[in-house]
This record gives structure tokens, sequence and C-alpha cells, in this order.
């Protein structure tokens, strides 16, 4: 007796299981149920579980019967032409969609050439074991799997072209490549997933060498030429909001250009950009700390002493271009909120030039930041005249193993020499012999080697270089969006130590760990030192150990417990502490701060 | 005056080992006068110069030398092939946690059991090996069953196994037959037979009968489940898996002046404070040596020293050397704040800032280092 569940509820029992599984599956395939029903009969369990709901992940399988796919030349050919397509082949039960039970009881066999008896499936082609990303990396049955791994999370991170009507989308954060290109080595996933409109990399000549040791350690020497031509340019785009709010009391804010007297008003500069209406105009260049949308607030408490006659009330919450950012003010979009406040969106376009510390990566999981731009007439060149646009340092290759990356390399040449695109699908590649063949076809050797020139002293080199062509990603880690340092700044209200995060232009913090290095040094001084950015100085009763009050109005700096103000002492301490401090108080715990003089 | 008075003048500045040394030294090299004086005074700077200096954050340094090289560890816990023959013991990370946190019980304990010279050979050893191993009776039969028809257990005698282990049937059977029982045990031939005093036992009964007889203590120190022989350059000796130090020292033929138990408690218990330390100190080293890592074993005496100051023995942690520091903010520092503020309010107690992490806390210069003294200018006439 088998139990029969229907999206995981009960529907019925069975005496003939499998004969019953076999039924439902024929008439799926029929055509008389539809085609996204599963079904698998759990022998453990005792149980058939069919599932028809959304949400389940499937694939589409290539039926086989009797050792034979089921998918003919003949089928093929019909699909060419344009008499077949994709419904009619799940109609027909030729392919079928799997989900990820009813695979537990399937063979699938993964190309057409190893089907046997014993089969039920096989796939469409043997690349589909690959997700997405990791099929669109090239020869990837040449490379260590790992480095599949690494390509296909950095194919994610790369600039591109990811929408066409960019121009009109309000993204908080986006990033467009200037000029983009598709890749001349593809796969024909590229294809099915219509990449080449939305390319994400460039096709760019690359010579494996060690060139005055800036490219060690992974980095790149990039031809600053090369750059100026528009290689890797890209362009930042950040949408600033502001919205008009409505508080209690009818009080809104206001969006305009702050009048002086405003509290925090920011320097006259800051607003300079604004025009009338209080938001800066498209096509304006802006610097960071330069308000975007010029806001005031009503004051967050009303009636308390807060409130002075005479003059405006009101305090500045103006959307200021974030720290370290500038660009071009490329839009401006006016709107309502469903709660009808207006609402201003303005996005700030920032060209993006390379720089040394941008990141690249191959379609490999070859990854390095510019190391060195180096202008053209100082970078080695063939007899033809042709420069590298990168240099790759060749201890990138041995150790990681992407011989992929070196066919990319030949081929992208003959892609380049014939025109054409190269495949080089998952087991399907177009075939290394032939490649080196075509490229010695084309006049270069069948190694892609070349002789190349010293470029600063015209010099042959001793050596014969490896140079090709290969498609470069710009990934979205730069320079520009990391860079930070800090000596004085912000401090939080607090414990006035310094702010957090670059964002924030915080301080570095030295931890823990990096504490005990200075005490196991002996550097006792240089750590007080580092430790004092909250260094303030507080009276302190020495009678009763706590931390006096200054009375500005009255003059005087009095105990709070005896009342008294002899026995007062200035104690330099860090401002945490004396947090610490306060905080015991106020659980009962009176800690008393023995004073002794120093000398 | 003699070399060896000079050398035994400098009492203050040398210790004992480095003073044998170099007596040991001159002889050997047979040196003589300016020689000597040349010698002992190069020593003796040497040894000073090796000294860590007054404020020197030892602690701090030991700390590190220690714990940066024990991260490596976590990653490296392979098993050294054929080592010790089977006796699998604790090592790397998990062993050196255990013998800091000082833990009551350990993992795998063993204990090193140095034999008396007439037993230095490999039948004196495992004569030995077998009076210390606990032999039961599992591990002398090949098979068990209980006998349905006439109620009773049997057990076939695994007679490579008693040849082994030393003991033969009518040992093995009296053995079984001493202290309270519910039954009697039968030698017929190759087979033990087990007859309960009760005669209307059920299956059941008998089963758990059956069980518990096979888990008779027959030979050897309850809690040694293993004692293998080892032999290196012609000493041999036993290690063993599961201590019991006291009972073992007793055994015929073992050198009690040399045997030891690899945790530091049981050393504690039977030889004193001292041994402890040094099972701490050597223990600790080993392991961190065994992982391929080299450490100076003077950081490790700094911990094992720590560990045992005050005569008995504590963990490196809450409960121990961290849980017992004198100032109030270095142990809420650490762990379990609320714990430590409220009894040190309700006792009233006084922190003088000595140490580092409370000076942290307040700003002050920590005193080690740089930190250690304070110059202090007094003009003349002042006072």
């Amino acid at each position: 007796m088998t139990d029969v569940f229907l999206n995981g509820k009960f529907a019925g029992i069975t005496e003939e299981p499998k004969e019953l599984v076999r039924e439902l599956k024929e008439k799926r395939r029929n055509g008389e149920i539809p085609h996204d029903f599963n079904m698998r009969y759990n022998q453990d369990e005792e149980n058939i579980r069919v599932n028809t709901d959304s949400g389940r992940v499937r694939r589409p399988l290539v039926r086989v019967e009797d050792g034979e796919s089921l998918l003919t030349e003949e089928h093929i050919e019909k699909v060419e032409e344009g008499e077949m397509n994709w419904s009619d082949l799940i109609d027909q039960g030729i392919i079928e969609w799997i989900d990820a039970s009813e695979e537990e009881d399937l063979l699938v066999a993964s190309k057409d050439d190893e089907i046997n008896e014993k089969h039920t499936h096989v796939e469409i082609h043997p690349a589909n074991i690959l997700g997405i990303n990791a099929s669109l990396v090239p020869f990837p049955e040449y490379n260590r799997g790992d480095r599949i791994s690494y390509g296909a999370k950095m194919i994610g991170q790369t600039l591109g072209f990811y929408s066409a009507n960019y121009p009109l989308r309000a993204d908080t954060k986006s990033n467009i490549l200037a000029y983009p290109q598709t890749p001349l080595v593809t796969t024909q996933t590229e294809e099915a997933v219509e990449l080449k409109n939305h390319p994400a990399g460039q096709n760019v000549v690359v010579a494996l060498l060690s060139y005055k040791g800036f490219n060690i350690e992974d980095a790149l020497i990039v031809n600053k030429n090369s750059v100026e031509r528009g290689f890797a340019r890209s362009y930042f785009f950040r949408t600033y909001d502001a919205e008009r709010q409505r508080y209690s009391g009818g009080q809104e804010d206001e969006i305009s250009i702050p009048d002086k007297d405003v509290r925090g008003y920011r320097s006259e500069k800051a607003y300079s950009h604004l025009s009338e209406d209080g938001i800066v105009p498209p096509e304006v260049s802006l610097e960071s700390g330069n308000v975007i949308v010029g806001k005031t607030s009503p004051l967050r408490f009303m009636g308390t002493g807060d409130f002075v006659t005479g003059i405006q009330n009101r305090r500045e919450t103006s959307v200021t271009v974030r720290h370290g950012e500038g660009g071009v003010a490329d839009k401006v979009l006016l709107s309502e909120t469903e709660n009808g406040n207006k609402l201003v969106k303005v996005t700030v376009r920032e060209q993006r030039v390379p720089e040394m510390g941008d990141k690249f990566a191959t379609r490999h999981g070859q990854k390095g930041v510019i190391g060195l731009l180096e202008p053209e007439e100082d970078m080695p060149f063939t007899r033809d005249g042709i420069t590298p646009d990168v240099i790759l340092n060749p201890h990138a290759i041995p150790s990681r193993q992407t011989v992929g990356q070196i066919l990319e390399v030949l081929s992208g040449k003959v892609g380049a020499m014939d025109g054409r695109k190269v495949d080089a699908t998952a087991f399907s590649s177009e075939n290394e012999k032939d490649i080196r063949e075509r490229l010695r076809d084309c006049g270069f050797r069948s190694d892609g080697k070349e002789v190349l020139y010293n470029g600063t002293t015209g010099e042959i080199m001793e050596a014969e270089i490896f140079q090709g062509i290969v498609y470069y990603e710009k990934l979205k880690h730069m320079v520009s969006n990391k860079l930070h340092a800090r000596s004085r700044g912000p401090v939080t209200l607090l414990t006035k130590q310094p702010t957090e995060g670059r964002a924030k232009e915080g301080g570095l913090r030295l931890g823990e760990m990096e504490k005990d290095c200075f005490i196991g040094h002996g550097a006792s001084m240089t750590l007080k030192e580092r430790f004092s950015s909250d260094k303030v100085t507080l009276p302190v009763c020495k009678k009763c150990g706590v931390i006096a009050v200054e009375d500005e109005t009255r003059g005087e700096t009095r105990c709070p417990m005896c009342k008294d103000s002899d026995h007062i002492e200035d104690v330099p301490m860090g401002y945490a502490f004396k947090l610490l401090l306060d905080e015991l108080k106020s659980m009962t715990i009176y800690p008393k701060l023995n004073i002794e003089d120093s000398v | 005056m003699s070399y060896k008075e000079k050398i035994d003048k400098l009492e203050e500045d040398l210790p004992k080992r480095v003073r044998d040394r170099l007596v040991e030294k001159i002889e050997e090299e047979d040196l003589s006068g300016q020689e000597i004086d040349d010698l002992i005074e190069n020593t003796t700077r040497e040894y000073k110069r090796c000294r860590f200096e007054s404020g020197e954050a030892i602690g701090v340094v030991a700390a590190q030398s220690i714990s940066e090289p024990a991260t490596q560890m976590t990653m490296r816990t392979y098993h050294v092939a054929g080592s010790a023959q089977g006796v699998e013991i604790t090592q790397g990370l998990p062993r050196l946690i255990e013998i800091v946190d000082a833990r009551k019980t350990i993992k795998t304990p063993s204990m090193d059991v140095y034999l008396k010279e007439d037993y230095q050979n490999e039948e004196g050893a495992r004569e030995v090996a077998n009076e210390i191993r606990e032999t039961k009776l599992i591990d002398i039969i090949t098979e068990d069953r209980i006998d349905l028809l006439n109620l009773i257990v049997e057990f076939e005698i695994d007679k490579e196994a008693m040849k082994n282990i030393g003991m033969d049937r009518e040992e093995a059977i009296s053995n079984l037959n001493k202290g309270r029982r519910k039954y009697e045990a039968e030698l017929d031939g190759d087979v033990i037979k087990i007859i309960p005093k009760d005669d209307d036992l059920s299956v059941r009964d008998l089963q758990k009968m059956k069980n518990k007889v096979m888990d008779k203590h027959l030979k050897g120190i309850k809690g040694i489940s293993q004692a293998v022989v080892t032999e290196k350059q012609g000493r041999w000796n036993i290690q063993t898996l599961g201590t019991n130090l006291k009972k073992v020292l007793k055994v015929k033929g073992v050198d009690p002046t040399k045997t030891v138990s690899g945790d530091p408690r049981e050393m504690e218990k039977v030889f004193g404070i001292e041994a402890c330390r040094n099972t701490a100190l050597k223990e600790g080293h080993k392991t961190i040596k065994e992982q391929g890592l080299d450490v100076d074993i003077r950081h490790m005496m700094l911990v094992a020293d720590t560990m045992t100051v005050d005569g008995e023995l504590k963990a490196i942690g809450r409960y121990g050397i961290a849980g017992e520091k004198g100032s109030v903010l270095a142990r809420a520092s650490f762990e379990v704040t609320v714990r430590h503020l409220t009894e040190a309010s309700i006792h009233g107690e006084v922190d003088n800032l000595t140490s580092t992490v409370e000076n942290v806390i307040v700003n002050q210069a920590v005193p080690v280092g740089t930190g250690m003294y304070d110059v202090v200018y007094k003009p003349e006439g002042l006072e």
C-alpha cells in the first residue's frame, strides 16, 4: 500500500505504485496532463509525491528510450527550418522538464555517444552542468575547477552595459562601461542569453611578460595610451533623493536654497550650484560636499529652550554629494511619493578613468589590479608595431593552471585575424590543433609567441613573448571607492572617539590585538598616545572621588557630593572611562577615584 | 684560586646548569689560565645579555609566541602512521588547550612507563605490559553465545589472545569466580561456561548477565586500556592509553623514578606541584614541537610557572589565572563583567592600576617598557 501525495497533501493510496508513476509520466508525455507535473515513487518512504506547485527548480532533459535519444537528426532539421519549435518538442514528449525529486530516479547521460540501455535521459548539451556565469567561461574543461568558480563569481562583478535604458533609470548605484565589446572567444551560452546586448568587457592584447617589475603579485601593467583611447573607461552613477516630508503640527520641509541664519548652514560655496528652486540643474559639475538639493526642516524639539525668536528656527538637512565622490549632475527627476510628498531624485555621473589600483579580471579567475600605467612609447612592441594593452605577469599561470586562458590567447588571436568569433563552449570547443594551424597560416608562430622589442631601449628581447588577445573585465572594485586616510576628523557624540567607516571619514581602529603588540614591544607611551583620541581633562573632587561639575553661570567648579569647590583637581583621562564611571553610578556602584599628587 | 672556586663565586650571576657546563667544558677542552678566565667572562656577559630586561612584556610575548603558531595548528591535525602502534593520543590544538585549561579529565590520558634494568628486554617489557594492561573477559574470547536449552552462557576461548596476554585458563576461571557474583564459571575444554545460580532466569536476564560478565576485570590495572611496548635505541619502555599512575608505580619491574603520566593533574596528585609544572611544560612543548612548530621553551615555561606558582594547578582563563587578577577593571573587561563589578562594589575593592589592562582603560601609560619609569625632577631648594 503506497500513499500518494499531491503537492504535499494526501490524495489517496495505490497498490501498484510503479505502474501509477509510469502511467502518469506517459500521460504527461502524451500531453494529457500538463508538463509541469513531476512525480516520483519513493521506495524508502513508501509513497508517491506528485508536485505541480511553483518554485521548483526544473531543467529540460532529452528522453532516451532503448538506448536511443528521442531527439533525432530529423527533429533538429525541422527545428532549424522552423517547422518545429521548443514547445512542440515538449508536447511530443521528446524533451521533459525534470525537477529535483524526479531526477533522483533517472540515469542521465551527458553526451549522445555515452548512451546505453540503462539511460533514461540525456543532456541537451554537456555544458548544461554549468550555471549561466560558469558557462560563460571559455574553455572551462581546460581549467582547474576552482578557477572556474572564481571566474564565474567575478563575471557577476563586471562593469558593462547592464541595461540599454540606463539614461532613464534612477538606480541608486550603477556603472556603465564606456566602450563595451563582445568577447572574440565565446561560448554558446553567451549567444543563448543574448550577452551581445549586454557586453561586459573588452578584448585586449595581452603580453605574458615581467616588465620592470610593476606587475608582481598579480598586478597589471596597462598601456596608458590604451586607457586614453578609452580602454576600461566607465561611468559611475549615483542617485540621491530628497523628500519634502510633513511633520505633525502642520510643519514641513522646504526645498530651497537655505537662508544664512538656518542652523547648520554650510558655506556659501556649497550652495553655489543650486538654481532658484534649490535643486542642481543637469550638467553642472559637483564636488564632494556640494549641495544637490537644498532643504531645511523644522527643529526637532519644538517648545524647548532651543527656540529663539527673531531668527529662522529651522535646521539644515540638505542632500550633499558623498564624501570622496563627485561628478556631474546627470539628470533631475521630480515626482511625488505615495504619501503625496514632493520627491526629488538627482543622478550624479562620474567618469572613471582606469587608474592604479583598479581591479580587472579575465574570465578564468585571473584577477589583478593595475600596478602601472605605462606610456605606449615605453611598452614593448612587435615588428609590426603592435604594443600590448596589458602586460600580465607570467607567474600568474603555472600555479593556477588556467590552461583555458592560454587557449583563449591563441583563439583570440585567430579570431582577430579572421574577423570571427571562436567557439569555446565547454566540451565542444574548436579544436586546439586547428586553432594553432590557423595561427600559423596567419603568419604567427603556432605557439603564440612573438619577438618583442624593448620599449625604452629598442633592443630585441632575448625570449619570445607569449602574446595574444584576452577578454578583460573591469570589476566594480575601484580604488576611488576604497581609498581612505584620516588625520583629524569627525568624532561620535557619545564617546568623543573617531567615527567608524570610510563614508563617515572615520578612523582606523587600533584593536585589541594591535594593542597587545604595542605592549609586547614595550611601547607604552606610543600606545597611550594612540589611545588618547578621546582624551579629556576633567575636574575631580579629591575628597569624594567623583567628577566635579563646571558651573559656568556661577563661574565655579564644584563637587556634586560635598557641594564644595575646594579639593578640586584636574585629571586627564579617556572620555570612555568617564562614561564607564557614569554607567557604574547609574548601576548604584560608586566608583571613587583616589587622586594622589604625582610628585 | 682554582677555576672551580671562581665559577662557584658566580652563583649570583649564573644558574647551576650553566656553571656545571662550564666546569665540564673546561675539563673537556683542557683549558688553562687566561683561556679559562676569558671563557668565564664571556659566558657571564653573554648570559646576562640573553636575559630579558626589566620592563620587558614577557607575558604578552609568551602569549603571542604560543598562540600565533597555535592558530596554524587548527588546520593541521593529521595522524602519524604507525606511531606507538595504534595508541592514538590527542595531538595538536585540542591537546594544547587541554593542558593550558588544566582539564580535570583529559581526552586520551597516557603514561610513559619506564622499566628497571632487569626488565630491559622485549620479554621483560611484555611481561610488565601484560601486568599493567587491563584485561577483560571480552579480550580473551572469540565468540559468545547463550545456550537456550540449558539456560547458560558460553564463551569460546581465544587461545592466541590468552597466550599473548600470558594468562592460562585456570587463572581466567578463578578470576571470574572472584568476588560477589550471581553465577559460577566452569571450564569445559576451550569453552567457558557461565552457570547462573538462579535457575529460572529469562533469556533477557541471561543476555544482561552475558554483557556484564564480558566486562569482568580479569587482570591488570583498571583504567589502562592499552599498553604498547616500544623500543628506542635499545631502551625498552611502555606507552599506555589510560592512566593509573599510583598503581602502576607499584608494579614489579616499573622504574618509579622515571615513570610519568601525561596528565598534569595526576602528576600533581602523585608527585606534587613541581612534577606537575614539569609535566605541563614538557607536554605543552612536546605538543607544539610535534606539529613541526618551533616555539622557544621559555615561553611555555612561563605558562607552566604561572599555572603552578600558587602551589596548585590553575588554568589560564576565566576559572584560573585571569579570574584571579588583582584588578577589578581587568577582570571585568575579560569575562562576566557584571559579576565582577557587583562583587567588587559589595566588598569595596580598590584598583591600584598596577597592571596593563586597567591602565589602558583609564588612558594612562601601561607600566611596561617605556611606561615603567617616570622621570621625576625635583629642583633643589624647593622642599
